[in-house]
């Protein structure tokens, strides 16, 4: 089976440019995993840990906003935000972690629950990734 | 004719003026460079977004969306992309020229100024500014873009402004740059295309996930946050690309001058040596 063209691009440089056998990331309706020959979609990424697979290796990466467009023989992720392990600050993802939960335990009114919400979830996701 | 004393002050006064352009002139050429890469890198990104977004557009047509219908609202946001410095040739002004002769009612306008140069200008003539977002203009990230966005599209969903555009200065090239002004808001779908043909196969069956509505709210912001950035990218490029040329314009207007002034201080110099011998020939001659 032929490989995926991936591309990764965020707004202040490209990211990754290469070829892969399988790609997964979450996205809004759940974690996905896109081998060669995939439908045409379009999805809206949610924080999770973007795996890319090449040559039986596989690298990680910590993919937080943006879409990806996949067609079958490529994928490109428009990322607003992503960081390789090495760039992740481990104490102020755990330090955020903690403030979002804090923040959705004593709910108070004024609360943006999406943002708490999703603050959380990228936290978590530069720690997992880290592991 | 002046005298030589005076000549050689100005001339002095023109050799460290010429300094400080230099000076400054080679500070932008290094600053241009950092922010072209930074405009080219950005490039793929927004060519990308433009693509995806415009393919979305070109299949939701005739979908009721509020990002896509004009609102009620007669007040237009114009986010108006200037520097903070001036010593830029027409770059400030210009900006501001566009936007005063765009053919926008003044009194509808809620200016966002990036750059404190264009709000000045704006101000004076009598616009309103609705915010100052001029720290941003120097060094501009992405998060700072998602920002001035945030509070534009929640404006506009309030139904508080009715359109919004953008004024920046686009980026061509090293030696020109072209005020533009577009709409960011509500997003013009694209007619018709007669490019129908080339959409390829696998573009023409795109399916989305989560349905087309839901993705257009969603990729929509970051269509517009995107635009802002590029704007502001493209911008701070194209500020150091005018500032290099101004000064390297004032920095030969500056040698010209010099050899002028020296040509004028020698003769002045010849002159008065000339004046010197005839004195003296004439008083020897008048001795003897």
């Amino acid at each position: 089976m032929s490989d995926i063209a991936l591309k990764i691009i965020t707004p202040d440089r490209i990211f990754y440019e290469g070829k892969a056998s399988a790609v997964e990331f979450n996205t809004t309706e759940g974690e996905i995993g896109i081998l060669p020959g995939h439908i045409p979609m379009t999805v809206i990424v949610k924080p999770g840990i973007l795996v890319i697979e090449e040559d039986g290796q596989e690298k990680e990466a910590a993919l937080h906003a943006g879409f990806a467009e996949i067609l079958p023989e490529s994928v490109t992720i428009l990322a607003e935000i992503i960081e390789w392990p090495d760039e992740i600050d481990i104490e102020r993802a755990e330090d955020a972690a903690e403030r979002a939960r804090e923040r959705l335990r004593n709910r108070n009114d004024g609360l943006d629950v999406v943002r708490a919400e999703t603050a959380l979830l990228r936290a978590i996701t530069r720690i997992n990734v880290l592991k | 004719m002046a005298s030589m004393r005076d000549i050689k002050r100005r001339k002095g006064s023109i050799q460290s003026t010429q300094q400080i352009t230099k000076a400054m002139k080679l500070v932008s050429t290094v600053k241009l460079q950092r922010a072209k890469a930074n405009a080219e890198r950005s490039q793929a990104y927004f060519q990308s977004m433009f693509q995806t977004v415009n393919s979305i557009l070109a299949k939701t047509r005739g979908l009721d969306h509020p990002y896509l219908q004009e609102s009620e609202s007669s007040k237009k946001a114009v986010i108006v992309m200037t520097s903070n410095r001036g010593l830029a040739g027409g770059y400030n002004s210009n900006i501001a020229k566009l936007v005063m002769n765009s053919g926008l009612e003044k009194e509808d306008l809620l200016i966002y100024a990036v750059g404190r140069k264009g709000k000045e200008t704006l101000q004076r003539n009598g616009y309103h500014i609705e915010e100052d977002w001029s720290d941003i203009a120097e060094e501009p990230a992405y998060a700072d873009a998602m920002q001035l966005g945030k509070v534009l599209l929640q404006k506009f969903a309030d139904g508080e402004i009715g359109e919004i555009y953008l004024a920046y200065t686009k980026f061509k090239n090293t030696v020109s740059h072209e005020p533009t002004l577009i709409k960011l808001l509500p997003v013009e779908v694209p007619e018709e295309n007669h490019e129908e043909k080339e959409v390829s196969e696998a573009e023409a069956i795109m399916n989305f996930e989560p349905e087309d509505e839901e993705a257009l709210n969603m990729i929509i912001p970051k269509y517009v946050n995107s635009l802002i950035y590029g704007g502001l990218v493209e911008s701070v490029a194209s500020e150091n690309g005018a500032r290099m040329q101004a000064m390297d314009s004032a920095t030969s207007n500056a040698e010209e001058m010099i050899g002028d002034l020296t040509l004028k201080y020698n003769r002045a110099r010849q002159g008065s040596i000339t004046q010197e011998l005839t004195e003296i020939i004439a008083g020897a001659e008048a001795i003897s």
